[in-house]
């Protein structure tokens, strides 16, 4: 029974800990700073998963937790912040939304994240067998951080902090995966860390070159092919 | 048997690994084609063959769909890295440099994504090889590293990974689903065979958004802004892979997902989704085709535009649509390589063996004829109409702009440009692959005996 309650509370506390990141970052501009969050926000997926293992009493997620806190925890904040010293660009100085403007969003981002996810609540809610119980009513929390992921990806114009926004998404979509399913099948699950693993890389790569060869601002000056 | 499933895979990966390790200038240049070979050999087996093998519990499993779509993978590989192949060069012997190696490597690994893409039966497997195509094309796209293949190496990865990670929330919602109606699976199998009492409020918003994310992999409107960017920088065999199979890829992501969709839902949800996107597509392309005055971005146009008519027929379903569809998928996967090739040489100097573009599209148009038919039966009379007459926009831009680089006046000044894009490839090349693809397609759409037999088969696998 205390294993329950203690599941429970750690589920609350890192889905708090997930959703607060993920404003954070809306309203943050260091890059370095947004890097430290994006690891702490890491840091509670992992935890959330542990707490989801205590419910479903998987020593599988167990082993995913650990892959989930090398990998969003510390390998990919590592190569961020590495790129980031590397292009000498430490803040995001063109946003094209000034902080309060982000803040309300965000606010009507979280309704209709809870709106429209409903049909995913009612499905996946009930306390059957196999069915996700009170984790479920959280998968908001998931859907928000994909809607702010979309955000941060569409107003920011500096090339690393469009990463941040596409690594948010992806924390947004696991979390809906870890709370509505407790995650999809080990080898899946490994496949999806490696490819997010990679693609963070190349991104980084890529905004290393451009940086080399066009200068200080990259997204916002990529004119040259249009129609 | 199973054994035939491993092939594809293992050999992209001992190809790729020789062509990064071996310091050879032919190990560098034959790889892609041995893959590709490889692959379409393996395809044909498993049609002949005519089982359906499974290995590792469904981490992969070929019916008669996947089997075909193998064989296309292998053959659009072949056409573009063997027609890609430049002139030997004699005189210099020295090993491949660095950036030979790792594209000749990338382009095994691309195609062996493709490979684990359409043969596993595991929805995750499937969306974790696409995702690998994003990754292992990133760097092919901007193989040049000039400003504009970064930028358009750049646009790609970012719209392709975020697109396709819609997909992944989508799966992970079939899963959930699956979850709740008493097992958890990612099987395809499992998920279309109706014996799983799935939740419709939930298949219907996971169906919506994995269609959408693989929807904008494959390339269809309004999600295609990459395409033309990524299809016009990329060297000339690459953007034949990309255009003639990475679309059909990520396409039959949707055919499959369909499946499901249409098993828990019935077909009207994913006729509408696949019916708007595709006449968006067509149109897009027939309004930005009329106006291009880059012609590999005119072909990236054309791309989109053959898309949009996959997922129309698709949209119309049943037997007949489905086999017309895959028929294209072929046809347009051989012809689209072929002109991507031919358009590399050309870029390689204006000139010389202009006369195939106009041959390929003459030839690709009998494709079409089919999806139409199958359109008038189902009874979708309207949106055929509306798709016929933007075909012929579309038909009017290219021939256009063809005739006038096969028949317009030469340039005065007629001293040869310096080649502006050195990555292409070079003017001269081997013309037998190009010709034996052209020949396929031309033909394929008139053989009932084998081809028709085994559309049917690959057709039928999808319930329709």
């Amino acid at each position: 029974m205390t294993t329950a309650i203690l599941a429970t509370q750690l589920l609350a506390l890192t889905t708090g800990v997930l959703l607060v990141t993920s404003v954070l970052l809306v309203w943050q501009r260091s890059l370095a700073s947004a890097v430290r969050v994006l690891a702490v926000q890491g840091g509670a997926l992992a935890l959330l998963v542990v707490a989801i293992g205590l419910t479903e009493g998987d020593a599988e997620l167990f082993v995913v937790a650990v892959v989930v806190l090398a990998l969003k925890a510390i390998a990919i904040p590592l190569v961020l912040a590495r790129a980031i010293r590397s292009s000498g660009v430490e803040r995001e100085d063109k946003p094209l939304l000034n902080p309060t403007a982000g803040l309300v969003i965000v606010a009507l981002l979280t309704t209709l994240a809870y709106l429209v996810s409903t049909p995913i609540v009612a499905a996946t809610g009930g306390t059957g067998a196999g069915e996700a119980g009170p984790a479920a009513f959280s998968a908001p929390v998931g859907l928000t951080m994909v809607l702010v992921g979309f955000l941060l990806l569409t107003t920011r114009r500096r090339a690393l902090s469009q990463v941040v926004g596409f690594l948010v998404l992806d924390n947004g979509i696991a979390t809906v995966g870890f709370l509505t399913a407790a995650g999809v099948p080990l080898v899946v699950e490994l496949g999806v860390s490696l490819d997010v693993l990679l693609v963070a890389l190349i991104l980084a790569v890529l905004s290393g070159r451009m940086g080399a060869l066009i200068g200080q601002d990259p997204v916002s000056m990529m004119t040259e092919l249009r129609d | 048997m199973a054994a035939l499933l491993l092939i594809p895979p293992l050999a992209a990966l001992v190809f790729g690994l020789a062509a990064a390790f071996v310091r050879s200038t032919a190990v560098a240049r034959l790889s892609g084609v041995s893959t590709s070979a490889v692959v379409l050999a393996a395809g044909i087996a498993l049609l002949a063959l005519g089982k359906v093998p499974e290995l590792g519990g469904g981490l992969l499993r070929a019916d008669a769909l996947s089997a075909f779509m193998l064989a296309v993978v292998g053959a659009v590989g072949l056409t573009s890295t063997w027609g890609g192949l430049g002139p030997r060069d004699h005189g210099a012997a020295s090993a491949p440099t660095t950036g030979q190696r790792r594209y000749a490597a990338l382009v095994c690994v691309f195609l062996g994504a493709m490979s684990v893409a359409v043969s596993t039966d595991n929805l995750g497997v499937l969306w974790v090889a696409v995702e690998a195509t994003t990754i292992a094309t990133a760097f092919l796209v901007g193989h040049q590293g000039t400003r504009r293949s970064l930028e358009a190496a750049w646009k790609y990865v970012v719209l392709g990974s975020v697109g396709v990670a819609i997909a992944l929330l989508g799966v992970v919602l079939l899963y959930a689903a699956s979850r709740s109606a008493g097992e958890a699976t990612l099987s395809w199998v499992a998920l279309a065979s109706g014996e799983l009492q799935l939740d419709p409020g939930l298949t219907k918003v996971a169906a919506g958004l994995a269609v959408l994310g693989f929807a904008t992999k494959a390339g269809l409107a309004p999600m295609h802004s990459w395409l033309p960017d990524a299809h016009s920088q990329a060297p000339a065999p690459v953007s034949g892979l990309m255009s003639g199979v990475l679309l059909a890829v990520a396409f039959y992501a949707i055919l499959r997902i369909q499946a499901i969709a249409d098993m828990v839902l019935g077909p009207s949800l994913m006729r509408g989704l696949l019916l708007t996107a595709g006449l968006l597509s067509l149109a897009v392309a027939a309004a930005l085709i009329l106006r291009q005055r880059d012609y590999k971005r005119m072909l990236a146009y054309s791309s989109i535009e053959h898309m949009g008519l996959l997922a129309v027929g698709a949209a119309i379903g049943g037997p007949f649509a489905v086999a017309a569809v895959l028929l294209h998928v072929l046809g347009h996967g051989l012809a689209k390589a072929t002109l991507f090739v031919v358009a590399g040489r050309i870029l390689a100097t204006e000139g010389s063996t202009r006369i195939e573009d106009v041959r390929a599209l003459l030839a690709r148009h009998p494709r079409c004829m089919g999806i139409v038919m199958a359109g008038w039966r189902a009874g979708l009379g309207w949106a055929m109409g509306l798709t016929l007459a933007l075909l012929l926009v579309l038909f009017a831009g290219l021939a256009r702009a063809s005739a006038a680089m096969v028949l317009g006046a030469p340039v005065s000044d007629a001293a040869p440009r310096h080649p502006m894009h050195p990555g292409h490839g070079s003017p001269e090349g081997p013309m037998t692959p190009l010709v034996l693809a052209l020949a396929v397609t031309a033909v394929a759409g008139f053989l009932s005996v084998p081809l028709g037999t085994v559309l049917l088969r690959a057709a039928a696998v999808l319930g329709s």
